[in-house]
């Protein structure tokens, strides 16, 4: 079963967390500015890669702390974890 | 290329079965084709078939970078249905139905379809609402649906637990009487063998590296058996859609996630339909050899490979004892996984691209084998004719950008919530 390494709580099984999909991009500061393909771009487009992959967690049965890790899509291993959005590019 | 009937076996059988030819011949590549179809699964030879016997495009190559049947197309657990509450899904699924009826005969290759039915159970009383919701949007459009009560259901599939005190207790639920299943790998060969007669190339081992274009068109594709040119180039690759995108500087509205399945040992006859659960995402179903099929959730975080978390198998095989407590002393014997190309609003892309050219067929979530005929009739027409059809009006990626998403689930953008 993957282990996630709460940054609050230590390594946990995943199914007390809930995945929150991809953290590689930042919220737009200012969504009323953008243009439509600009606005799905951020929604809807991935880069889906086959390798390192950010992605947020929450610890729903846990904590309910946030945080990002760094996981490789193709071995699960799981690079050190960083809190809330901190360490985001 | 030899048909398939009752005089050929006849004849094989007489002699010692020993002398049957290679099923599907190896072909010397061309240097060039009319179009070339990206992925050797059950949509992209379906779209080879429709494009060589709809349109008579037979210069035509299906490339795959691993073996035939090899992708989702034989690793599904071959529900076959239409019942959607969505209009474009249903329609679509409706399509692929009727062309599921014949397809054996069209293709001289026995796809074992099955219209053995779906239940789907409901465990509350909105449940039921919600059903026969469906069922109604369902019935408007002619596509039969009946809503059952607990008693019809103890008489149809007496194996389940419809006690009161059962651990999710039913309270009724929908059939949908035309669907079914088929034989997921006899589907690909069938395809393959059609429109190999008919003229089309099929390549096995043969992975894409490379796409040309120029002046934002196709012109070719890099492959590991070399280059070939070709004006139209079309993907249906699944799992392999957004690698395969990035080649031409496109980013999908694509995930891959990981969805698993099992079978159990063979028994006798238990269960002569298909069975979903209301509460959990769970389905059921028995083979012509005697093993249940069972299938779940993804395993709900993005995953590049084919190997998955052993607690989903926890989870189905809870479910299932849940339904079924009957099944308890069975063992499993296979459990497998199939990387899908999960969309970000649960529906298919069937679409042009900003590519001339450029087709793409993807985002079929773990719903894709269902549709495999009508995908590829879709495919065919829209390749053949640079038109879009009207059953893939909806499915353009252009949605993504208007807004005009078509989510029979409505979960947002979160595609590992979809099924
Ligand atoms: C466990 C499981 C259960 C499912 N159950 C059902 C079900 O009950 N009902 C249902 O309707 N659907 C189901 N599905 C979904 C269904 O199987 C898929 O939606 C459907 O098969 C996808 O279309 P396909 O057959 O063309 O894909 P595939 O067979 O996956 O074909 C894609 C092909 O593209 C090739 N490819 C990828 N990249 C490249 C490249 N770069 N170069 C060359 N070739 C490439 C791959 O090798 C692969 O063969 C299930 C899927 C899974 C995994
Ligand atoms: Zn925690």
């Amino acid at each position: 079963m993957l282990r996630i390494p709460c940054p609050f709580c230590g390594e946990r099984d995943y199914t007390e967390f809930a995945f929150w999909g991809d953290a590689s991009f930042p919220r737009p500061a200012d969504p009323q500015e953008l243009s439509d393909s600009e606005w799905s771009e951020h929604l809807f487009h991935r880069d889906n890669p086959a390798g390192q992959y950010l992605e947020y967690w929450h610890h729903a049965l846990g904590c309910r702390g946030w945080f990002i890790i760094q996981r490789d899509t193709r071995t699960h291993l799981i690079s050190p974890v960083c809190r809330g959005g901190e360490g985001r590019s | 290329m030899s048909r398939y009937s009752l005089a050929t076996l006849a004849r094989h059988a007489w002699r010692s079965n020993a002398h049957w030819p290679e099923a599907l011949p190896e072909r010397p590549l061309k240097p060039s084709y009319d179009a070339v179809i990206v992925g050797a699964g059950g949509h992209g030879l379906a779209a080879a078939w429709y494009l060589a016997s709809q349109h008579g495009m037979t210069n035509i190559a299906v490339v795959d970078k691993g073996w035939l049947g090899g992708g989702n197309v034989a690793r599904n657990t071959t529900i076959v249905r239409s019942n959607y509450f969505h209009p474009a899904r249903r329609a679509m699924t409706n399509r692929a139905l009727e062309l599921w009826r014949g397809l054996s005969q069209e293709l001289n290759y026995n796809v074992m379809f099955s219209p053995r039915g779906i239940i789907n159970l409901a465990h509350s009383s909105s449940q039921m609402d919600d059903l026969a919701r469906r069922g109604n949007a369902m019935m408007v459009d002619g596509v039969g649906a009946e809503l059952l009560s607990v008693e019809d259901i103890r008489r149809r599939v007496p194996i389940l637990d419809t006690d009161p005190q059962a651990r999710h207790p039913i309270v009724g639920g929908m059939v949908q009487h035309e669907a079914g299943t088929a034989r997921h790998d006899a589907v690909a060969w069938g395809y393959a063998r059609a429109a190999m007669a008919l003229g089309v190339d099929i390549f096995q081992n043969c992975e894409v590296t490379g796409i040309e274009t120029r002046e934002g068109r196709v012109e070719s594709v890099n492959t590991g058996r070399g280059r070939i040119a070709t004006p139209r180039l079309a993907l249906c690759a699944a799992g392999g859609t957004s690698h395969l995108a990035r080649m031409v500087g496109l980013t999908m509205p694509l995930e891959n996630h990981l969805l698993q399945a099992c079978v159990t040992e063979p028994v006798k006859p238990v269960l002569d339909c298909i069975v979903t659960h209301g509460v959990h995402n769970f389905y059921i179903s028995q083979t012509d050899k005697g093993e249940l099929v069972l299938g779940g959730d993804i395993d709900g975080y993005n995953n590049a490979t084919s190997v998955g978390d052993p607690r989903t198998f926890e989870e189905i095989a809870r479910v299932c004892l849940s339904l079924f407590p009957g099944f308890e002393q069975l063992r499993v014997m296979r459990t497998w996984g199939g990387v899908v190309d999960m969309s970000m609003d649960g529906s298919p892309i069937l679409s042009h691209t900003s590519i001339d050219g450029l087709y793409v067929n993807a985002g079929w979530c773990y719903g894709g084998f269902k549709a495999t005929p009508a995908a590829g009739e879709v495919l065919a027409a829209m390749i053949a004719t640079d038109t879009t059809p009207s059953l893939a009006a909806e499915f353009g990626l252009d949605r993504f950008t208007t807004g005009a998403v078509v989510s029979e689930e409505g979960h947002g953008p979160r595609p590992w919530m979809y099924h």
